[in-house]
């Protein structure tokens, strides 16, 4: 079995965030990023459906120069090769516009039996790529699979939702979104890190993939952020002393803030 | 010159993020309870650290590997906690190279594949109760009866000894003596669970609580003639070349004890308000903490020559006696200069350094041993005086 995983890479969460003040992108230069957590589950969850079975696993990210820092922890955590999609014009591009460089890259490596995606990426956090990339690609989508299996031509998925779990089946090739409850990641081990310096990683452009510059980019996004408020840093907690009445000044509190 | 190359920069991103999730979290309450977290060695194992120096055929990292690998993972670990640190350096140091460097094939097919893997672990027993920095002086013996051998004595302080997944520990013991009437000095292998051979209940410690650590008696205890290590009489010297490595991976989980107080010092002396600023502002904090980098720096450049050194000695590049040198500077500085570093990061953090909901406070703890094992500093002095043709009582 063939996998695609899409992969992205983010401003790590640690960092202090923030946004270039000249166009309101995410500012990628100064802080350091990393492959998205949410996107390490559906990495795991390609390798174990491979080494349970055989195929390959070939991960693509759309992002600047540095992205190859995410594939490159996907190749060593255990993918077998890498497509990394780098262009200027791409700068500032919105979910519509990922979605169609993503479709035209996974068509450009071949037919994949089954692309999976993270949940989310944890800065867009929009969780809109997956579901427009399999109508790009003509797929059957499901999202959010916390489990996740392959019977001959179908994949069935447990997506938990707050009244029930439902268990849904799709057929072969689908595009899967999974989420931080479907595995536990593996660690690059240090033989994978040694083996991933000698993995195919490719680079293509918009040029190498037939899609237009006025297609993508900040210019042709179809939303706008206008403006951005830094949130105000978190005030000083109130401290209660218990002279007795601790415990009704607490309840007090959390009453007047309405948790109890 | 030696730096560290792409591939052992990926690797130390591994392992820190490693320690931060898989560690980190725990090392309060494990610290507090004794408590050794048998669980988190197979997840080492599957990190690939115990096989680092060990060829592929046994699981390891084959000509990838190399000792840097080892005392990066060693200073990644350290960083978070030393007791963990320890039981990777000594469970590779102690533990799986002696088998390796003196192993008969049927003794490293037995043993290795699961202390690469992380299933099982193993201990060396060199110290006694009165036989330390004069190792020479022990008193276990191990006689020969047909194609047993039959071992009586005690060993101290032997880490990695007594977990529930500890497969063997190798004990030096006297099996003779040489003609000018000095012990004959061999190594035994006694696998857990052979009749005749305790563990004794943990010791309470300074620090390192978390790190596994028993005293070892032997009542006629029988293992079969071949488990012996190595060649009869040459215990000695095997141990005395186990150690030479054991001392730059002390230096390396030193390091990284040095490199969190710089970390966690500096963090609080920027935040920390006294008298309307931070307690930073003030010279008599920030020249402490400039100290502070000095010492990492220094403990870092002292470190990974000397384990470029050892791997530059495996390739035939560069001679013992180098290498042996470097370790004994490397193992004093970089263990002095921790317990430097624990002293004046505790002081910055003023009484919450007291307080064992601070790590500094664990650090502090488990700082003194490392002047202490894998050879004293006076020990350390004494080697490296002797290695500048200085003569020796
Ligand atoms: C937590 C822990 C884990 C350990 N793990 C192991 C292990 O796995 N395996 C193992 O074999 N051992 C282990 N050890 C033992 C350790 O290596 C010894 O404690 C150490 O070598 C010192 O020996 P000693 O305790 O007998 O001290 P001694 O040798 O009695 O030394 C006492 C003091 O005298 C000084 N001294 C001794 N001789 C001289 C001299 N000639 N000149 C100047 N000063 C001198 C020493 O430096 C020291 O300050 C461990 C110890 C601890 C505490």
């Amino acid at each position: 079995m063939n996998i695609v995983v899409c992969v992205k890479y983010v401003p790590d969460a640690q960092s202090d965030r923030t946004f270039n003040d000249s166009d309101k992108t995410t500012d990628r230069e100064s802080v350091d990023g990393l492959l998205s957590e949410l996107d390490e589950y559906a990495v795991e969850e390609a390798l174990k459906l491979v080494e349970a079975g055989e195929g390959e696993v070939t991960v693509v990210t759309v992002g600047p120069d540095q992205a190859a820092d995410a594939v490159k922890k996907a190749l060593q955590m255990g993918a077998d090769k890498a497509v990394h999609i780098s262009d200027e014009a791409i700068h500032g591009s919105d979910a519509p516009a990922t979605s169609l460089v993503l479709a035209e890259a996974i068509k450009k490596i071949g037919s994949p039996d089954l692309v999976l995606c993270g949940l989310a990426s944890t800065d867009g956090t929009m969780s809109v790529v997956p579901a427009m990339l399999a109508e790009r690609l003509g797929l059957p989508q499901v999202t959010q699979a916390s489990e996740l299996s392959v019977e001959g031509d179908a994949v069935k998925i447990r997506r938990d939702g707050d009244v029930a779990s439902e268990t849904i089946e799709a057929s072969l090739p689908c595009l899967v979104s999974v989420t931080d409850q479907i595995n536990e990641p593996r660690y690059p081990s240090f033989k994978g890190i040694m083996a991933a310096k000698k993995k195919p990683v490719e680079t293509w452009t918009l040029a190498d993939l037939g899609v237009d510059a006025g297609q993508v980019g900040l210019d042709n996004s179809w939303t706008k952020v206008l403006e951005f408020t830094k949130r105000p840093p978190r005030e000083q907690g109130e401290i209660v002393k218990d002279e007795g009445d601790g415990g009704s000044k607490l309840a007090e509190f959390l009453a007047s803030r309405k948790f109890i | 010159m030696f730096e560290l190359d792409r591939h052992h920069e990926d690797f130390r991103r591994t392992v820190r993020d490693f320690a931060e999730r898989e560690v980190a979290p725990h090392v309060a309450q494990w610290d507090r309870d004794s408590y050794f977290p048998t669980d988190l060695v197979p997840k080492m194992g599957d990190l690939g650290l115990f096989g680092l120096v060990v060829p592929e055929e046994f699981g390891g990292a084959g000509e990838h590997g190399d000792f840097t690998s080892l005392c990066v993972a060693i200073e990644e670990l350290g960083r978070v906690d030393q007791s963990i640190g320890i039981t990777l350096s000594a469970g590779v140091g102690l533990g799986i190279n002696p088998i390796l460097t003196y192993g008969s094939d049927e003794q490293k097919q037995r043993f290795l594949p699961d202390l690469v893997a992380g299933r099982a672990l193993a201990g060396f027993g060199l110290t006694e109760p009165d036989a330390g920095s004069d190792a020479g002086a022990t008193r276990t013996r191990a006689v020969r009866d047909g194609e047993e051998w039959v071992v009586n004595g005690a060993k101290a302080f032997i880490t990695n000894s007594g977990t529930d997944i500890t497969s063997v520990v190798t004990v030096t013991a006297r099996t003779g003596e040489n003609e000018d009437g000095s012990p004959q000095i061999s190594a035994i292998m006694i696998p857990s669970g052979t009749p005749g051979f305790t563990a004794e209940a943990p010791y309470h410690k300074l620090g390192w609580h978390i790190s596994d650590t028993h005293g070892l008696t032997f009542e006629d205890c029988r293992v079969p003639a071949e488990n012996l290590l190595g060649e009869e009489g040459e215990g000695y010297k095997q141990f005395l070349k186990t150690l030479d490595d054991g001392r730059i991976a002390i230096s390396a989980l030193a390091l990284g004890m040095t490199q969190a107080m710089l970390e966690l010092a500096t963090d609080y002396a920027k935040t920390r308000q006294a008298f309307g600023r931070p307690i930073g502002a003030n010279q008599g904090v920030s020249f402490q903490v400039a100290d502070l980098a000095v010492m990492v720096e220094a403990s870092r450049q002292l470190t990974y020559r000397a384990a470029w050194l050892k791997d530059e000695m495996e390739a035939g590049r560069r001679g013992l006696k180098e290498v042996k040198q470097a370790a004994s500077i490397a193992k004093l500085y970089t263990s002095e200069a921790a317990v430097t570093a624990t002293r004046i990061a505790t002081q910055i953090f003023g009484g919450n350094g007291f307080m064992e909901e601070y790590p500094v406070a664990r650090f502090y703890r488990d700082a003194k041993i490392l002047e202490i094992g894998e050879g004293t500093s006076e020990v350390q002095r004494m080697l490296i005086a002797r290695n500048l043709g200085l003569p020796s009582a």
